[in-house]
């Protein structure tokens, strides 16, 4: 299919490609450059790039400050939790969706889709209330509710994207078989979706990870991910940019590594399936 | 294939979905309805009465409410607009044969993995602050006086900022688009003499328009509602108070509830205007 071009050519392409991809992630290896750089070196003018003295030193430093692991358990526990907690809700209801669907299906997943548009600072202060009130503010359970719910609309269209794909007479020779609703979804359906709740899973925990309205919110000490553990740089302090690095490279590379690994199953999932 | 059965059966399925998420948008909506109303101020008395549509009239006659509203459609409209442009650009680029594209494909995508709040924060330090950022440094390398990005180029500063979140998501979706393009078409359309742009504007960008829809859709959900990268960066100072930030202000800093929510159900209102105007062209879009 590709149309031969020639070496120059190619040569060309790749040089601007590299260009703009280099620039692209520019701030990204810079922060993790300076972060192995002393306080001194990392405003020094000119800029050094990889010729100065790495150092460990910011890493323990930021880690005496503020107890990386506590925040990073509170991320993982939060954005794995309600991701796992959102799929078990959404498979029934994409599956329902995607096999049985009705005249109104399609409204109702728009509709769906719409409550994502509602703006949570609108109704900040009542969620605030009722999590007083139940005693769940600053709770990693209050955080893995809210983050489910907010991201349940997402989950639902994506699972129910790949459910549709599935041929139906598969699931309908299962029935002939005998198999009853719930092995049907169990034995039949989910082995099948695989893949599909798989990228679900991944993209839902990268937006959960990153997701910093709610989680600075409604947490403080106790229960705040890593958002908060990097908010609390957001103050000017002397010198300060190598630890800054270090934090924001600790926060940034679990779920940047996850990323790479998983980034061919995250576009299908992101387009609702709108683009093939 | 669905029987009766099947049918109740689906609808049961559904329930728990459709039920938590009515209950997760009314439960807070009537709330917020409700304080609306009132003169509520947490820690000056707390519930202090009925008081009509006082908070209405005095939210949207505050001088702070239609720069928010500009500041906000000026953010969301510009991110798009560049990440929708270099975005087409950028994956016909990506598109081309070329050497290593696995790996620039992966700096490309990379910053969309970036927390908001890491993004700003790193942005606003080493690359926009007027003494110590690279942008500094390179001012002066040219012999030019260094910009204090955030207060002389506030709105521009945060579109950067938040472009650059979102353009690895604009491209890698225009990305997978034109990689469903037949390229016999547009070898065809270069036989019969059809120049690099109008092959561009005749076959590339009709084939994206499903996918550039998309990416407007689904930014415009994110962009509506972006906080972090203002929390970080300027707290709302130097013109870049979004509706959002500022009613923000309004419930925590001030503890004004009623005021706040009354400006809560605008942003409602202003998103559900964006909603129906987007959902008619996605649902149309999606029937295809």
């Amino acid at each position: 299919m590709a149309r031969a071009v020639t070496p120059q050519r190619k040569a060309l392409n790749t040089a601007i490609a590299w260009g703009i991809g280099l620039l692209i992630f520019f701030p990204i290896l810079w922060t993790i450059l300076t972060s192995f750089k002393t306080e001194a070196q990392a405003i020094s003018d000119p800029p050094v790039f990889l010729f100065f003295d790495w150092t460990l030193e910011n890493y323990s430093v930021v880690q005496e400050r503020s107890d990386y692991m506590r925040f990073l358990w509170n991320s993982v526990i939060i954005a794995g939790g309600s991701t796992i907690l959102g799929i078990i809700i959404a498979i029934p209801a994409a599956w329902s969706m995607a096999f049985v669907p009705s005249k109104r299906t399609k409204d109702i997943l728009l509709w769906m889709l719409s409550t994502k548009m509602l703006p949570a600072v609108g109704v900040l202060y009542p969620i605030y209330l009722i999590f007083i009130r139940m005693g769940i503010l600053d709770t990693r359970m209050g955080l893995v509710v809210v983050l489910m719910l907010i991201n349940l609309p997402i989950i639902v269209w994506m699972l129910y994207t790949y459910f549709r794909e599935i041929p139906g007479e598969i699931l309908e020779a299962a029935r002939m078989d005998g198999a009853s609703l719930k092995e049907e979804i169990l034995y039949v359906l989910t082995p099948m979706a695989m893949p599909g709740i798989a990228s679900t899973l991944l993209l839902n925990i990268i937006l959960a990870w990153n997701e910093a309205f709610w989680t600075l919110n409604l947490t403080a000490a106790k229960a705040a991910p890593l958002t908060a553990f990097i908010a609390s740089y957001s103050s000017p302090e002397g010198l300060f940019y190598a630890k800054l690095s270090a934090a924001s490279t600790m926060a940034i590379a679990p779920i940047l590594i996850l990323g790479w690994f998983s980034q061919k199953q995250l576009v299908s999932g992101l387009t609702f399936g709108a683009v093939k | 294939m669905a029987t009766q059965h099947s049918r109740s059966a689906a609808r049961i399925m559904m329930a728990p979905a459709v039920i938590l998420l009515l209950g997760w948008m009314l439960v807070p909506l009537l709330m917020t309805l409700w304080f609306s109303f009132k003169k509520y101020l947490p820690l000056r008395g707390g519930d202090l009465g009925w008081v009509g549509f006082d908070n209405y009239v005095r939210f949207i006659s505050s001088s702070s409410f239609w720069p928010s509203i500009q500041a906000t459609l000026i953010i969301v409209g510009g991110v798009l607009a560049i990440t929708i442009i270099f975005g087409v650009l950028l994956a016909i680029l990506l598109n081309q044969p070329m050497w290593g594209q696995g790996i620039v494909r992966i700096l490309v995508i990379a910053p969309f993995f970036v927390m908001p709040t890491v993004s700003a924060l790193v942005w606003k330090n080493m690359f926009m602050d007027p003494v110590n950022g690279l942008f500094a440094h390179l001012w002066k390398f040219f012999g030019a006086e260094p910009i204090s990005w955030l207060s002389e180029a506030s709105l521009q500063s945060i579109i950067l900022i938040v472009s650059w979140q979102w353009l690895p998501f604009a491209t890698l979706i225009l990305l997978t688009a034109i990689q469903s393009l037949d390229s016999e078409q547009l070898e065809a359309a270069e036989m019969d003499g059809a120049s690099p742009l109008s092959r561009f504007g005749y076959i590339t960008l009709p084939h994206l328009s499903r996918a550039i829809t998309v990416v407007l859709l689904i930014q415009t959900i994110f962009l509506l509602s972006i906080f972090a990268e203002i929390f970080v960066t300027t707290q709302g100072a130097f013109g870049t108070k979004t509706l959002t930030y500022l009613i923000y202000q309004r419930v925590l800093e001030s503890q004004n509830v009623g005021l706040g929510s009354a400006g809560g159900v605008y942003a409602i209102i202003l998103a559900n205007i964006v909603a129906i105007f987007l959902m008619r062209i996605v649902g149309k879009n999606l029937d295809a």
